[in-house]
């Protein structure tokens, strides 16, 4: 399967009339993304915001981050299963829109949005800080279930960032780069002396407002699976969960897995990227038994030879990651995992749930519990209202001086499991 | 600025006093001096730093008169009052290395002078001080001198100046337990195909989180005579009256509760909800007896199963809390419990 | 927690679902739950099954703790 994708950088936005591309600005008309999200009953009101790099602005609470992006040619379209109907992505032609993002915020919906400083000590923690930011504020009507408000907001976002990929279908890509992955037997004669390697993707799925949808379908409700690795550039997977905001996958980076990006990178090369395969973490024990199964199963019917295995989130996932590790292994597949750890303020607590000496490989997106102090920024897009609320604050939070004493989970993507940032620890 | 003040500790072979036959060196003062490796270390230090003096002592005569030779050694230290010590490097020299952690670790703890010491890892001292006080990697001998020194001697000055130090992987210490956070070269997911690539291919790589060793507590004898007994609950689950008036945290929770539920029957959504941020939280709100199961522990009260549901529970939030947190509650609760003549426990977890 | 309240003197059942963690981290006597969300309880239940449910998983934490054991055990049913 081959996927083309032409990026199209984005180098600034301005509201205007009419939503439009021109020599890298978008130009965004309020009042037509304003009457898609509106479709919904559940929206009482939006407000759409502008965050750029460097700007004294806070945004919280985070729910997803979405990179806006078109498909140009080849079958089905963005979000597939949700935005777009059901048809197998990951072939053809695809736009993305780089340098920015969607941001979805508003009134608290779990326990667990972020938060994206655009400037200071917080900033250099998310990857949003770098992107310019369109920030969409919904408001739900009164009354609402925290999940119906959950499912609204997600679907805003999505539509949003479709509307504004659809503004890229007819311009040209400012650089385009090829995925190409084989079928198993074409892979086999192409590279018949690299190690066949795939990626073991686990998607949070512990049930409401912690979950993950592929093509649509709620990853709790599915067994592990294979996907062509350009799938997830057109969105097969979006993230609908609330988990704590600094190891949650939001869209962006699903639709930007640097997994992903970096076997491809090597694939042809030192390795034959076979496939991705995707499992879930449910909160059964009987579910994690089977999904570790499945994969270690799948691992061993694609005669691999390695996989790098991705965490999301924390807790009792722990124990899906380390699962995962021994059954693979023991079916001779050697394994990296890549996870972030608990280890404590102070850093001198057990990091994960689970262990095993299986795991002699592990990537580490660094210390969640780290305390770090977030400096009172000029403006804050959303509300302050729940900071003390969210995973990783606390009733002393606020600091007199307006500054804000966080541990890094509050911070949106801050120590990714996916192997999104540099942050490491030791 | 000034320069730092160092104060040196070297043995008898590095102090070219000579070998094994001399081992019984007791501990020497030298004021002034910068000695063997010392000079190295002045060289290194630039202007930042500089030894003012140094402590020579025999290995033998240190390990076989520990108690005498650290007090001499920190009498020694303590006259000098040095912004830094440091001790060794040791490279595979056991009892030298032994000697290194022992001076360095007391220097730091009785005199509270930030202390530097460096050794090969499977020097004996190793693993014996390597939690007590930073302690470089070194190669297994002295050839590895002046990469030993390299790495000492930036470090030793940002602790005589209390800087924060960074990493094990950054400053070249060895993991000393303390996990702590910093930047990679390269981002998490390019590591790990190159971690994979060297596995996939036999050659070496380095975890960047070695998996723990768990210890084990022996199991309390069953009980006897349920009837008589006093069953207290605890939960990791959360469970907190109505409005959460403790304000127990959704994760990382820095404080637990303590819940009286003298005549409570049952938990309803009324009165009793879930402040775990981990999971969903609907049916525990809903019903809290879910997580919590106080009905029917009333039930098997009233029956004469049990002989008595302890009148208060304890509860905190498991979700993202750290290990040595919920210890220090549980030690705490431990004690409350037995305080009040509970018998037996059952702890619920989400 | 289980092991700190079990190094303290008091025997101690663990109901949890996930008990591969319960075994990493120490625990001794471990009866096995029903789901995350809800460790003793069922939602898909009516209210006397669900009773029945809890009642059953609770008797088996009682037995755990009348029952002497020389390592780590799961009663499981």
């Amino acid at each position: 399967m081959k996927l083309e994708m032409g990026h199209i950088f984005i180098k600034d936005i301005v509201f205007a009339e009419e939503s439009k591309i021109s020599d890298g600005t978008l130009y965004v008309s309020t009042k037509e993304l304003e009457k898609i999200v509106m479709e919904d009953e559940k929206i009482k009101s939006v407000s759409f915001d502008i965050a750029k790099p460097g700007e004294s602005v806070r945004i919280t609470p985070v729910k997803d981050v979405i990179e806006p992006r078109v498909k140009v040619e080849g079958n089905g379209g963005v979000f597939p299963g949700i935005i777009s109907k059901v048809g197998t992505v990951g072939s053809g032609k695809t736009y993305a829109l780089k340098g920015m993002s969607v941001i979805t915020a508003g009134k608290i919906v779990g326990f667990q949005e972020g938060i994206i400083d655009m400037v200071g000590e917080g900033a250099k923690y998310t990857p949003f800080s770098q992107l310019i930011n369109l920030v969409m504020v919904c408001e739900p009507i009164d009354d609402i279930k925290q999940h119906q408000y959950e499912k609204a907001v997600r679907m805003a976002g999505l539509k949003v960032a479709t509307a504004i990929g659809e503004l890229a279908k007819t311009l040209t890509p400012d650089e385009t780069r090829v995925y190409e992955t084989s079928t198993i037997k074409e892979g086999m004669t192409k590279y018949p002396e690299l190690p066949r390697v795939a990626y073991v993707q686990m998607l949070q799925s512990q049930g409401l407002l912690h979950d993950t949808y592929v093509y649509g379908v709620d990853a709790k409700q599915t067994l592990p699976t294979i996907l062509n690795p350009t799938e997830i550039m057109d969105g097969a997977i979006i993230s609908g969960n609330c988990v704590s905001a600094c190891d949650k996958n939001t869209t962006y980076h699903h639709l930007n897995n640097p997994v992903v990006h970096d076997l491809f990178e090597e694939h042809g090369k030192t390795i034959n990227f076979v496939c991705q395969i995707i499992t879930n973490e449910n909160v059964y024990l009987a579910d994690k038994e089977r999904s570790s199964d499945w994969t270690a199963k799948l691992c061993e019917m694609l005669d691999l030879d390695g996989v790098i295995i991705s965490q999301e989130g924390f807790g009792n996932p722990d124990t899906d990651l380390i699962m995962n590790c021994k059954k693979i292994e023991a079916k001779g597949v050697k394994t990296v995992i890549i996870t972030d750890e608990y280890a404590g303020r102070d850093g001198k607590s057990q990091s994960l749930a689970d262990a095993d000496a299986a795991a002699d490989a592990v990537v580490t997106g660094g210390n969640a519990n780290q305390v770090i102090i977030l400096p009172k920024l000029d403006k804050v897009i959303g509300t302050l209202d729940y900071v003390t609320k969210i995973a990783g604050a606390s009733e002393e939070t606020l600091c007199e001086d307006g500054s804000l004493e966080v541990e890094l989970q509050v911070i949106t993507g801050a120590t990714n499991e996916t192997g999104f940032n540099k942050l490491s620890a030791r | 600025m000034a320069k730092l003040k160092v104060v040196h500790y070297i043995n008898q072979f590095f102090a070219q006093i000579g070998g094994e036959e001399k081992a019984d060196f007791p501990a020497e003062l030298r004021v002034g001096e910068a000695v063997g490796p010392g000079l190295a270390f002045n060289a290194n230090f630039k202007d930042e730093a500089e030894i003012i003096a140094t402590i020579v002592c025999g290995d033998s005569y240190f390990n076989e008169n520990l108690e005498k030779a650290k007090a001499d050694v920190l009498a020694m230290v303590k006259e000098q009052n040095p912004d830094v010590f440091i001790a060794g490097p040791a490279f595979n020299a056991g009892r030298y290395g032994v000697a290194c952690g022992t001076i360095a670790a007391a220097v730091q703890e009785e005199l509270g002078i930030p202390s530097l010491t460096g050794m090969y890892v499977e020097n004996p001292g190793a693993d014996m001080f390597k939690d007590k006080v930073y302690m470089v990697s070194t190669k297994n001998s002295a050839v590895g001198m002046r990469d030993a020194v390299s790495k000492m001697a930036p470090l030793a000055i940002k602790l005589g100046k209390k800087e924060e130090i960074g990493a094990s992987a950054e400053e070249g210490y060895m993991p000393n337990g303390i996990r702590k956070n910093f930047f990679e070269d390269e981002r998490g997911a390019k590591r790990a195909v190159k971690m994979l690539l060297n596995k996939l291919a036999g050659k070496p790589y380095t975890t960047e989180y070695p998996m723990p060793d768990f210890d084990r507590v022996a199991p309390v004898p069953a009980i006897k005579d349920l009837s008589k007994a006093t069953v207290a609950l605890v939960t990791s689950g959360g469970i907190v009256p109505k409005g959460n008036p403790d304000h127990i945290e959704s994760s990382s929770a820095s404080h637990y509760g303590e819940y009286d539920i003298t005549g409570v029957m049952d938990l309803t959504a009324d009165t009793y909800e879930t402040a775990h941020g981990g999971y969903d939280p609907v049916y525990a709100n809903e019903d809290a007896d879910r997580v919590l199961p106080v009905d029917v522990l009333r039930e098997l009260e009233k029956e004469g199963k049990i002989g008595k549901l302890h009148n208060k529970f304890y509860t905190t939030v498991g979700n993202g809390t750290a290990v040595a947190s919920a210890k220090a509650f549980a030690e705490e609760i431990a004690k409350k419990l037995i305080a009040d003549g509970v018998d037996a426990v059952i702890l619920t977890s989400t | 927690m289980v092991k700190e309240i079990e190094r303290a003197g008091l025997p101690v059942v663990h109901i949890c679902t996930v008990t591969p963690i319960s075994l990493t981290v120490g625990a001794n006597r471990i009866v096995p739950a029903i789901a995350i969300p809800y460790p003793l309880g069922n939602p898909s239940l009516d209210a006397a099954e669900e009773k029945e449910l809890r009642h059953h998983i609770v008797e088996k934490a009682l037995t755990a703790l009348t029952t002497e054991v020389d390592g780590q055990k799961v009663f499981e049913d």
